[in-house]
């Protein structure tokens, strides 16, 4: 009787057999690595704003503090984004006709707020605070990144919960003299040592319960 | 301003009129679409421009300091870009992300409940009560509580209407003209018609109107403010005083049909006072107050009577007589329940001066003369009674005043009728026929939050400002003024009636803030005592001082013939008041205090007068649990009404009772079709009802009945046996404090702290250990807590249908058992929220860990992990959680996103819920305390259940901390952990009801059961 | 038989006439007399391969797909709308969902059972029927993981309940029982599979050579796995299918015992039961034979193999069923002998609720339908009769489903505190995914009848005497 099959039949039975969990296994890998990935966590896309402001230039360059514009990142949750008179405490004095500040001034004028693109964003079910994290030691760098070498302003860290339980469950690592908070610049001299006593200081305590962060 | 000047309306048009005019027709989004309203309302309110402005994410609008658009659910895997929106010039002391509390205060009837309302960014969230304010002491209840929603209702009328078209409001001041200019040629044909005034400012431009305009005649009309008591109080005392209660010095308080602890201007501080001398602790002996309550249908005060004696509505004034005789000794105690009357008696004449005696306040006047009476016998008045003028600007028997409207309606005499609030279509009385009379009148214009059954008939029509949004004052029930300062800019373009009587007043540019500052500052005010009275929400020294008077001791004679037939009692509903809250979703949802029935009206029966129209126990069994019931047909003076039967164990036997305020034809979207309208039955000649009532059981098919809890269909043994409930008399308590310890089915329930049979390595909480107890002795059942909780955790409503599905979301319940009678029941109330166990069901069967435990021992609920398997709920031995079968919160309507709570995560469908001790709170409390380096102080964190609390039931803090109120409290023998014998350790336990009954009595009703 | 253990297992195994067996055993044969290999081949493979399809089995997948519809109408529904188109409420959190899927796995039981265990205790009458039921115990268990994937509230969250490396640096909660079953579920099904496929693997070789058209042996030759008969192909086919029936052997007993704790493990009062898992397995198996019944004695007539499904194995499956179902009504006592003994005033409750409640009607039909029905079988006169045979299963599929209806929902209804005591109904949607699971669960057998031998030719050859002479012919050279 006549077969049916070719030889190759065999070969690739074998191969498809054998191939099929190596295969599972490949996509899956794909899968963590693509959720993980900027295109879902938007880590290091830069964001268009309506004016180019550089934080490079203002932190990095001129050394301004950033409480100055985010005011109330010590004593509320919410950081602070500056209203208009902010930049304009400047501005009405120098680069008072530069192009690229038009939108302040016609926003000075008309009392129409500048509307700045989200950089940093937390779903709706996450509680965050930023002072309590500023009061504990946490660096502004350790989450928003060397802001003082970014022009336009972009997400350093993947900001997944992963991510956060990182320093949540071993905050030693990542913990800083509370006076070292908002400096760019601090580079930690062996963290073993100082880490652990910080955490002592501080009465930094392990957060890991789900009604820390959702509520 | 005595005469009025020549008005330039070009002017005004240029400012108000065609710059708001020209909004009106538009809806919320595109308001802000137009650059005129952007730069108006932004150079005023900017945060208010973006609330309107865009699709307000609930969260941002915290977090950044404008608003945001695009809201993002809690899925979606891809976030959509958001915004953030700075100011332009920030306002000072401004922290973005922190609540800022501001006093202000709630009218209800005229008077005013003090309260304080939480602002995120501007935004009012939620209502608390105030403690400096003498109505509220930190208190609140269910009506303030909702008026946030009220705020926020997207039914509220936007638009100034003239005959049902869109006006403006410009428009409408010119049309005012002719009306003024009649009201100088014949002043007579011009009427004002207002509710209850306590407002002074409010009452000076009235006065001021009428000043001006001699002959005008001003009308006051509020359905359910207490007519009775008024008129009562002037029999009484010969001239409108007003009787205020010192409980907290009474040892035994008789309420002669009042429900003084849930009804009226005063009972959030009734009910502080009077618990304050109900509580039983170890070691302090102050004794325990006794409360005799002499009712028909049961209400929340009934329900934690010490003596209650159910009786026909009309029976009560005879029962009053009879005390007062039995006191004076003139005659002998009458045959009718003379036991009672008797050593009801005794025990009065036991506490002379430390004693009250309360009249309803829906109870005709002589039963009001026949207490102060009784009250002056006892020397009661000057000690525990206070007599002060009434606080009311004007205090008239508004039924005459009126009928007087009415008739001169019909004589054609009115021709111009502008009615500042309220809703008389709909709930004046019926042989008035108000819509009749209305038609007869030239001139009609209405002024309401509503565009409502009286807007419709009316040629104009003003949306009236929410308390919240405007500047105004009002009294409380002991005098205390208040300044009431807007949280926000009125939402739908609203107006005050303190600016149309500016408009009367030819102020063009009177606003509600001038009138009100101006009557203030006319009268001492400075500056600095201006700021202290808006800060404390008081006005200092407002409050009048007691004033001697005597009781007239000529008691008329009883009228005879009163309560033939069956009697029917008609009252103003317990979560819907008059119908003013009508569209309120949270108080349609509200279970009632007694009933357990949401988004209906009923007609209350005792069980006897049940089986007398042929609806027995045995066929009700089977309805109830399929919650549904038969309805019956009342036909009461000529006219009939189809409502469905609902037997309250307890309830006079003889009478029926039905709630006012449902049934609405036209007053929004919750509201219409919910309930049946009882203002057909009520008749100027009989407005609390009376005899001659005929029940007729219908043979509809059984009507669905959304009843949050089907008592009838509980055995009473089971409770019993369980220790669900666990009460003993105060008798009992002093010789056996340890009683509720042995539940009634023998085994003994150690402290939970001996209870240690885990698999698991017990769990040592060191930091703080978050722990409730609540009070069922003091728990009045009144439902303040449960909507506090509403409103704080953003809970969604879920609608009639889903109830009766048995799919309410209530995250706080106030369980209702009975012990005893069924024709005379004790009444046990039992708030249920989440027990927080410690060794909790729930967590373990959780697949994806969406509920598990924190270290402080709290019992967390993560919403965004929660996949929906239902099986916490299945093994939750108090059914305490709450599943999202179908997506019941609102994420479309932008002013709801508005109102929510930006702390707390609104639930998407298939998640499930429950109470979390307010978690939000603890944290923010305890990120508080760490930035200063310190422990949570024991009362820092107030659960919003506790802080409604007017009886201060519900305790709660820290179980690690020896010194706190919550620690001390578990240490009480009558602390019970409910069903602790599973070994849960629940974190929330209850003091068992301890109830104070007349010895005298008690043995009586032994004997009685003897003889049978 | 020492040895033979060097010979290709398959010639020597039919040794009924070696092995010292009950005399009663003899005369009942598991194949009728008269029959060659040719004939059985023929006989079961022109069912497949005949060009013709049968009317009758037309009508009955058409309405088979009619069920698939209304299954994918309901399931879009509740997808699109929410679980609260069901019954379900506050009480009663679980409802047809959970039944319907406890009620399937049951069903999905007898299959195994009868090709492993009694493979492995040598029971050769399982072989006509064991096939068919491993295929239903396929389907049952299809139409059972519907429920779980799609009860949840959000379903699209499922995957959450496996273990993975995820961005939220968090595991699933290993203590629950629902955990327990993705797994046990998962992996009956796979391994039931296997089961399956292996043992098909002959017949699909036989259906390859038979087949005329060349794609039609195509399809067969690809599954067939390039199959030849050759010694070395019996020798390890026999070794496989040997470990996978050990291997499926526990997970019989396993998968209900962790579906029992689905409700064991939880504190409700007529969950919280020690004897759960045996009281569940019993069941399972006697729901299992029931349905292999239920489907058999149509199957039987419509395609006449009364000779190879003789009186003997519906009489055996009677008998299976008798003895199952007293353990179950044994179970049954026992909830009252635990409730009433411990005095537990919940558990006695909930009894009392049970028999006297508002769903008491539920829980008589149950103990007619389990406990009485089966009675029947004690006579030879009904369990030899197909009929009764056939009206005694479907009793006990009912039963079945109430016994499930009256543990969930109706423990549930009534539990601790009477204040949040309520009632529960299924709703149209309810019945829709119910009858819908039924539908598919019928349209994958009928297409597996038509495209499958269902009952094994090989395995049926072996039966004749012929097998055993050539056995001895083997032992001679």
């Amino acid at each position: 009787m006549a077969q049916i099959f070719h030889r190759s039949a065999n070969t690739l039975a074998r191969v498809t057999i054998f191939g099929a969990v190596f295969i599972a296994g490949f996509v899956l890998w794909v899968i963590g690595g693509i959720v993980r990935s900027p295109y879902f966590t938007n880590q290091n896309v830069h964001r268009e704003q309506p004016v180019q402001f550089s934080h490079r230039h203002h932190v990095g360059g001129l050394g301004i503090d950033c409480r100055y514009c985010h005011t109330s990142v010590e004593e509320s949750s919410f950081a602070g984004i500056p209203p208009t008179s902010t930049c304009m405490n400047c501005h009405a004095q120098i680069w008072t006709n530069a192009e690229i500040l038009e939108p302040v001034r016609a926003s000075f004028a008309t009392g129409r707020p500048i509307v700045w693109n989200r950089v940093h964003r937390l779903p709706d079910f996450v509680h965050f605070n930023h002072s309590i994290h500023v009061a504990k030691g946490i660096g502004c760098a350790s989450c928003h990144g060397r802001v003082d070498r970014m022009n336009l302003m972009y997400q350093a860290e993947p900001l997944t919960m992963e991510w956060c339980l990182r320093c949540h469950r071993e905050p030693e690592k990542y913990i800083r003299p509370r006076e070292e908070v908002f400096n760019m610049e601090y580079v930690p001299v062996n963290q073993k040592e100082v880490g652990p006593k910080l955490v002592q200081q501080y009465a930094v305590r392990k957060l890991t319960s789900c009604s820390t962060c959702h509520y | 301003m005595s005469e009025s000047k020549p008005l330039d309306f070009t002017a005004f048009r240029e400012r108000i009129g065609d710059l708001r005019g020209k909004e009106y027709w538009r809806s919320l989004e595109e308001l802000s679409r137009s650059e005129a309203f952007d730069e108006f309302f932004q150079s005023e309110f900017p945060q208010q421009a973006l609330a309107l402005s865009r699709g307000v994410d609930r969260r941002s609008f915290m977090k950044l300091m404008g608003a945001s658009v695009a809201l993002a659910g809690l899925t979606g895997c891809r976030p959509p870009q958001e915004t953030i929106v700075p100011y332009v010039n920030q306002p000072e002391n401004l922290i973005p992300g922190r609540p800022v509390y501001f006093a202000t205060a709630m009218p209800l009837s005229g008077y005013a409940r003090g309260v304080l309302v939480e602002s995120h960014m501007y935004r009012p969230t939620k209502i608390e009560g105030n403690p400096e304010h003498p109505a509220s002491l930190g208190a609140t209840d269910a009506f303030t509580q909702a008026s946030i929603l009220g705020l926020y209702d997207p039914d509220r009328s936007q638009v100034v209407r003239k005959m049902g078209e869109i006006s403006t409001w410009s428009e409408f001041v010119a049309a005012l003209q002719p009306v003024l200019a009649e009201a100088r040629s014949n002043p007579a044909g011009v009427r004002l018609l207002t509710q209850t005034i306590t407002s002074p400012s409010l009452g000076a431009q009235i006065q001021q109107l009428l000043a001006q305009y001699p002959g005008i005649r001003w009308h006051q009309w509020e359905p359910v403010g207490g007519h009775a008591l008024r008129e009562g109080n002037r029999l009484a005392f010969g001239s409108y005083l007003n009787t205020i209660y010192d409980f907290t010095r009474a040892s035994v308080v008789v309420s002669l049909g009042s429900d003084f602890l849930d009804e009226g201007p005063g009972h959030l501080r009734y009910a502080r006072d009077f618990s304050s001398r109900r509580r039983v602790r170890q070691g302090m002996d102050g004794g325990m107050n006794r409360l005799y309550v002499i009712e028909s249908t049961v209400s929340s005060t009934g329900s934690v009577a010490d003596n209650r004696l159910p009786v026909r509505p009309s029976e009560i004034e005879a029962v009053g007589r009879a005390i007062l005789a039995a006191l004076d000794g003139t005659a002998a105690p009458a045959a009718a329940h003379g036991e009672f009357i008797a050593s009801l008696a005794r025990d009065l004449q036991a506490n002379r001066g430390a004693s009250i005696v309360v009249p309803g306040e829906e109870q005709p006047p002589v039963v009001h003369l026949i207490a102060h009476a009784i009250n002056q016998a006892l020397g009661n008045i000057g000690t525990t009674v206070q007599v002060i003028d009434s606080p009311e600007v004007a205090p008239v028997n508004q039924l005459q005043s009126l009928r007087e409207l009415v008739t001169d309606m019909n004589a054609g005499v009115v021709s111009s009728l502008i009615i500042l609030g309220g809703n008389p279509v709909y709930d004046a009385p019926a042989d008035f026929d108000f819509r009749g009379a209305l038609g007869k009148v030239a001139f009609r214009a209405h002024l309401g939050l509503y565009n409502d059954e009286t807007s419709l008939l009316c040629h104009w029509h003003i949306p009236e400002t929410h308390y919240l949004e405007a500047w105004g004052d009002a009294r409380a029930y002991d005098g205390t003024a208040t300044i009431m300062q807007p949280l926000i800019a009125p939402l739908y373009n609203g107006r005050s009636a303190h600016e149309i009587l500016g408009a009367l007043l030819g102020g063009l540019d009177t606003s509600s803030h001038g009138a009100v500052r101006g009557y203030w500052f006319g009268r001492g005010a400075t500056e600095a005592s201006w700021r202290r009275w808006l800060h404390d929400g008081v006005v200092s020294g407002s409050a009048p001082a007691p004033r001697a008077a005597a009781v007239s001791t000529a008691v008329p004679a009883p009228v005879e013939g009163n309560g033939v037939g069956i009697e029917i009692e008609i009252r103003p509903d317990p979560t819907l008041y008059d119908g003013r809250f009508a569209n309120n979703a949270w108080l349609q949802e509200l279970p009632k205090p007694q009933t357990k029935i949401t988004w209906d009206n009923v007609l209350l029966m005792g069980p006897r007068t049940a089986e007398q129209i042929g609806f027995g126990a045995e066929e009700r069994s089977k309805l109830f649990n399929e919650l549904k019931t038969r309805v019956a047909e009342v036909e009461y003076q000529g006219v009939r009404v189809q409502l469905p039967v609902w037997v309250v164990p307890g309830h006079a036997e003889g009478a029926v009772t039905v709630y006012l305020g449902s049934g609405r034809a036209f007053g929004g979207k919750v509201a219409s079709g919910a309930g049946t309208n009882i203002y057909p039955l009520r008749r100027s000649s009989a407005m609390q009802g009376g005899g001659g009532a005929r029940i007729t059981l219908t043979s509809r098919s059984p009507y669905p009945i959304g009843c949050t809890q089907e008592h009838q269909s509980i055995d009473p043994k089971v409770v019993g046996e369980r220790g669900i409930v666990r009460e003993a008399s105060y008798e009992t308590y002093l010789r056996d404090p340890a009683f509720a310890q042995t539940p009634p089915h023998g085994e003994v329930v150690a402290g939970l702290e001996h209870r240690n049979e885990s698999l698991y390595p017990p769990f040592v909480y060191e930091g703080h250990a978050w722990a409730m107890v609540i009070d069922t002795t003091v728990c009045t059942g009144c439902n303040g807590c449960v909507v506090a909780c509403q409103s704080e955790n953003n809970i969604a409503v879920v609608g009639k249908d889903e109830v009766v599905r048995e799919r309410e979301m209530h995250w706080l319940r106030i369980d209702r058992y009975y012990k005893g009678d069924p024709e005379n029941p004790q009444v046990f109330h039992q708030p249920v929220p989440c027990m927080q166990c410690e060794l909790a069901p729930c967590e373990p069967v959780c697949p994806v860990e969406a509920t598990s435990h924190n270290e402080e021992g709290l019992n967390d609920m993560t919403y965004n992990r929660c996949v929906g398997t239902r099986y916490c709920s299945n093994n939750c031995p108090y059914k305490v959680r709450r599943f999202n079968f179908f997506g019941y919160s609102d994420y479309e309507t932008p002013a709801l996103k508005a109102m929510r709570n930006p702390d707390v995560t609104v639930r998407t469908r298939g998640v499930m819920e429950k109470c979390t001790y307010c978690v939000q709170r603890i944290n923010h409390a305890r990120i508080e305390a760490e930035k200063e380096g310190r422990r949570v102080r024991d009362g820092e964190v107030v659960t919003a259940c506790q802080q409604a609390c007017p009886t201060q039931a519900i305790v709660f803090g820290d179980m690690n901390d020896p010194q706190s109120a919550v620690a001390q409290l578990k240490k009480e023998p009558v602390n019970y952990a409910l069903l602790g014998e599973l070994n849960t350790r629940p974190r929330t336990t209850y003091l068992a009801t301890i109830r104070n009954p007349n010895p005298e009595l008690v043995k009586a009703a032994t004997a009685d059961a003897e003889h049978h | 038989m020492a040895e033979n253990d060097d010979k290709p297992v398959h010639e020597v195994r039919p040794t009924t006439q070696e092995m010292p067996v009950p005399a009663r055993y003899i005369p009942s044969p598991t194949i009728e007399p008269g029959h060659s290999f040719a004939t059985i081949t023929d006989h079961i493979s022109t069912i497949v391969l005949r060009r013709k399809t049968p009317l009758g089995w037309l009508i009955g997948f058409t309405i088979a797909l009619f069920g698939v519809g209304i299954l994918t109408m309901s399931l879009t529904v509740v997808v699109a709308k929410g679980v609260g188109v069901w019954g379900i409420n506050h009480p009663v959190g679980w409802g047809f969902d959970i039944i319907n899927f406890v009620w399937w796995i049951g069903i999905g039981h007898a299959g195994t059972l009868i090709s492993a265990i009694l493979l492995l205790l040598r029971q050769e009458w399982r072989t006509s029927i064991n096939r068919f039921a491993e295929a239903m115990t396929l389907f049952a268990v299809a139409s059972a993981g519907i429920y779980p994937a799609l009860h949840t509230g959000r379903p699209w969250y499922d995957y959450w309940l496996f273990p993975y490396p995820n961005t939220m640096g968090l595991w699933p909660q290993f203590r629950s029982p629902l955990m327990w079953d993705v797994f046990a579920v998962s992996t009956y099904a796979t391994v039931s599979l296997f089961f399956w496929y292996v043992g098909l693997i002959p017949d699909l070789a036989t259906l390859r050579d038979r087949a005329t058209n060349i794609w039609v042996r195509r399809t067969y030759g690809i599954f067939a796995l390039g199959w030849r008969g050759s010694a070395k192909h019996w020798y390890r086919y026999e070794h496989a299918y040997l470990l996978l029936a050990g291997l499926s052997t526990p997970l019989v007993l396993s998968v209900h015992t962790i579906v029992s704790f689905d409700f064991a493990v939880a504190q409700l009062p007529g969950w919280h039961a020690t004897f759960f898992p045996p009281y569940f397995v019993a069941g399972a198996v006697f729901a299992g034979f029931a349905m292999v019944l239920t489907l058999a004695i149509p199957a039987r007539k419509f395609f006449r193999l009364e000779d190879f499904i003789t009186m003997k194995h519906l009489e055996n499956m009677g008998k299976v069923l008798l003895a199952t179902g007293m353990i179950v009504v044994y179970a049954y006592g026992m909830e009252w002998f635990y409730g009433l003994y411990s005095g537990n005033m919940f558990e006695v409750f909930m009894l009392k609720n049970r028999a006297t409640g508002p769903y008491a009607s539920m829980y008589v039909a149950l103990w007619v339908c389990n406990a009485l029905a089966p009675q029947l079988m004690w006579f030879k006169r009904f369990r030899t009769s197909t009929f009764w045979l056939f009206v005694v299963a479907m009793f006990v599929n009912v039963g079945m489903w109430l016994e499930r209806f009256v543990i969930i929902p109706v423990s549930l209804h009534r539990d601790f505190l009477p204040s949040s005591w309520g009632m529960y109904h299924g709703t149209i949607w309810d019945w829709g995914v119910f009858v819908g699971s039924i539908g598919l669960f019928f349209a994958l057998l009928f297409l597996f009848m038509r495209f499958l031998p269902m009952i094994s030719i090989f395995e049926m050859r072996t039966l004749l005497p012929e097998s055993q002479a050539h056995a001895k012919e083997g032992e001679a050279h």
